[in-house]
């Protein structure tokens, strides 16, 4: 607690070290940003923008970037090179280049042994630490708040504000603490946690908050499983979702490039044991959910929130009460070209992607190995194992991941956003059906004219081997 | 950015919820480096047929009787998912001044006051009788007064929204934000002279 009594929470404690100059009735508040990662995708105009107006980046040595959106994951050359072969793409690039070097900004670019996608390699360098204020222009930036960061993504604009002036113009968000009581069953992954909170909440839900997940399933995640919880925040409309730093936190962080060693470590480790929300702190809103009556988690329909516990049966429009529900239901399954009250499970696929910043890290690609090792990807599969970083691509050859992927039939990329986003090559083709562990299932997102089940590496890893929607426990018991 | 004080113009609406930033511009028109001609590709996969350019005569922005709306009503949580703020700027190159819903995911409102594009929050009813007048009548006219944070219906209603004070102002003076970040130089000094800087990405 404070000198004055009053208890705080983490993100309070991190919003108020961070303010420049209060919130008044007239102006939002100003924050300083600790971290800028930028990207070849939302950072052109805002480079453009400085030039125009003769601004230099104010702090190019807290500023990173890396190319991930619009690159190709697709193998080598004789040279080493990744090949661009598209024309847009490949100016999009050689602009992001230019702009950082002109600008200052170190820059890890495509196939550099440290590039990869943003929110991966924020965290495996050990620049992503607690406390710190973090920003890009990405809505996945939420991921950062797993090591109890208050992360969160902006627009281009903003881009260029925290390019120019290092602070934003923020109004205090509320707050939401989302407890997820009890522990996880066999099988049942951080992934499907997050798809549980967003299926009960909504998209928009979390619009206007800042979630705190808490309780003993979330201190029992590995830091990769904190960071896929709150990746995928923005699916549920907040923009930043945080969990309170411990012991799991910090030996993640030690050792890491960026990570303070010696005496400074000891002494940042001392600060960051005093973020954890005080015993009383208020929370805006509350809602908890039980982690052991928790399901391999699966979607049905074109947003994060239509998501359902695997064995269910898409739900029908005709059960759906409210009018606009119902519509959006009718047009989902539309899109998705199902029935209602249809099971998923036993529905075949044609795609497994496992990759993106939600679930593109070792353990996401080692939960998936253990699985696909010494089985075959079904006939009617395309399997696409997409690893988020060079650092984890290295790391997960060093471990065999790759030959395990590779002799089961699976193809192992380069490091990117890859089938996530669909504007780098990687895509779904019109009326495909893909399990994917991304985080957006919207129309097209994955595809123009592809559908998307989102779910965990081992429910992905399952389904490819199935050939079918698979429920990983039922596959883990029969036959391992 | 140009000031912005009123603006009175026809009203079209897709009256669907959650229309989600990949729907507003996909992805895959990313690849820009500056803000044009994201119009033309704006609800591309709704409103082109298979081939991607042959207008989808179904869609309603398609319709002639709507080609000059400036002003689009939408279902609920208008522009969820992604921070790209190409999703305004396609919004803005399509024509659209205003967009008119019951709420609006936070980085897209915020995206969209940075750049003119007015997101006007409303009660349910509200949407739903402009979603029968737009339907009813393509010719259904609003106006939008910022200075009085007041939306006018046809049958002479006015609606208030709510609007933060130094949004308001930045759009009536056509200003963007950025000015007033950079005149605060001393005190983000005095912030970081008094703050260790957390990490060194140059290093």
């Amino acid at each position: 607690m404070t000198s004055n009594g009053k208890a705080r929470t983490l993100f309070e404690k991190v919003w108020n070290a961070h303010t420049v100059r209060e919130q008044s009735a007239d102006t939002p508040a100003v924050l300083y940003i600790d971290l800028h990662l930028v990207h070849e995708v939302t950072s052109p105009q805002a480079f453009s923008m400085l030039r125009e107006r003769g601004l230099a980046v104010r702090r190019p040595q807290q500023t990173i970037g890396t190319m991930d959106h619009s690159t190709p994951t697709t193998p080598r050359n004789a040279l080493g090179v990744i090949p661009v072969a598209d024309a847009l793409a490949a100016k999009q690039l050689a602009v992001f280049s230019e702009n950082c070097d002109d600008f200052g900004i170190p820059m890890y670019a495509l196939g550099d042994e440290h590039q990869g996608i943003v929110h991966v390699i924020g965290p495996e360098k050990g620049l992503t630490q607690p406390g710190m204020t973090i920003v890009c222009g990405d809505s996945h930036t939420s991921t950062h708040g797993a090591f109890g960061a208050l992360a969160f993504g902006i627009g281009t604009s903003e881009v260029g504000h925290v390019l120019a002036t290092q602070t934003l113009l923020q109004n205090k968000p509320k707050t939401m603490a989302v407890n997820v009581e009890g522990s996880l069953g066999a099988g049942v992954t951080a992934k499907d946690i997050i798809l549980a909170i967003i299926a009960r909440i909504g998209i928009g839900g979390g619009t206007g908050f800042v979630f705190e997940y808490r309780g003993e399933a979330i201190r029992r995640l590995s830091m990769e499983g904190r960071m896929t919880v709150c990746n995928m925040s923005i699916e549920g409309g907040a923009r930043a979702g945080m969990i309170a730093p411990d012991d799991t936190t910090f030996e993640y962080i030690s050792g890491r490039e960026h990570a303070p060693s010696g005496a400074d470590w000891d002494a940042a480790v001392d600060a960051w044991r005093l973020l954890p929300s005080d015993d009383g702190a208020d929370f805006d809103q509350e809602i908890t959910i039980r982690a052991d009556e928790l399901s391999p988690m699966i979607t049905y329909g074109t947003n994060p929130g239509m998501g359902m516990p695997i064995t269910a049966s898409v739900p029908a429009p005709a059960d759906e009460a409210d009018y606009n529900k119902k519509i959006a239901l009718e047009k989902a399954l539309a899109y998705m070209d199902l029935a209602p009250r249809q099971k998923l499970l036993g529905k075949a696929i044609d795609v497994v992607f496992i990759g993106s910043c939600t679930n593109s890290r070792i353990t996401d690609l080692r939960q998936a190995a253990e699985f696909v090792k010494g089985r075959k990807v079904a006939d009617n599969v395309r399997m696409l194992v997409v690893p988020g970083s060079q650092q984890v691509k290295r790391q997960a050859e060093s471990e065999g991941l790759h030959e395990v992927f590779k002799a089961a039939g699976a193809e192992w990329r380069e490091a990117g956003c890859s089938m996530c986003i669909a504007m780098n090559g990687d895509q779904l083709q019109p009326g495909q059906y893909a399990v994917s562990t991304s985080n957006r299932n919207f129309e097209g997102r994955q595809g123009k004219g592809g559908r998307s089940f989102l779910a965990s590496p081992l429910t992905a890893a399952a389904s490819a081997i199935a050939g079918v929607v698979a429920d990983p426990r039922a596959m883990t018991a029969s036959s391992l | 950015m140009e000031k912005l004080s009123q603006i009175q113009g026809s009203i079209v609406s897709i009256p669907m919820n959650d229309i989600d930033t990949d729907q507003i511009i996909p992805a895959r028109f990313l690849k820009v480096t500056d803000k044009e001609g994201l119009g033309k590709a704006a609800f591309c996969d709704w409103r082109y047929l298979e081939d991607g350019e042959t207008p989808n005569p179904e869609f309603i922005l398609n319709k002639p009787a709507y080609a000059g709306a400036t002003v689009l009503v939408a279902g609920d949580n208008f522009g969820c998912g992604s921070s790209r703020e190409h999703a305004p700027w396609a919004l803005m190159g399509a024509g659209f001044k205003a967009v008119i819903s019951t709420d609006f995911a936070d980085i897209f409102r915020n995206n969209a006051l940075k750049n003119g594009l007015l997101p006007v929050i409303v009660d349910r009813d509200t949407q739903q009788q402009l979603f029968s007048l737009a339907d009813e009548d393509p010719n259904t006219t609003v106006s939008v007064d910022v200075e009085a944070q007041t939306l006018t219906l046809p049958d002479g209603r006015e609606v208030g929204f709510p609007l933060d004070g130094f949004s308001k102002y930045c759009l009536l003076n056509g200003v963007d934000q950025l000015g007033y970040l950079l005149a605060l130089d001393a005190e983000v000094t005095r912030f970081e002279a008094n703050n260790r800087q957390r990490v060194v990405t140059t290093a």
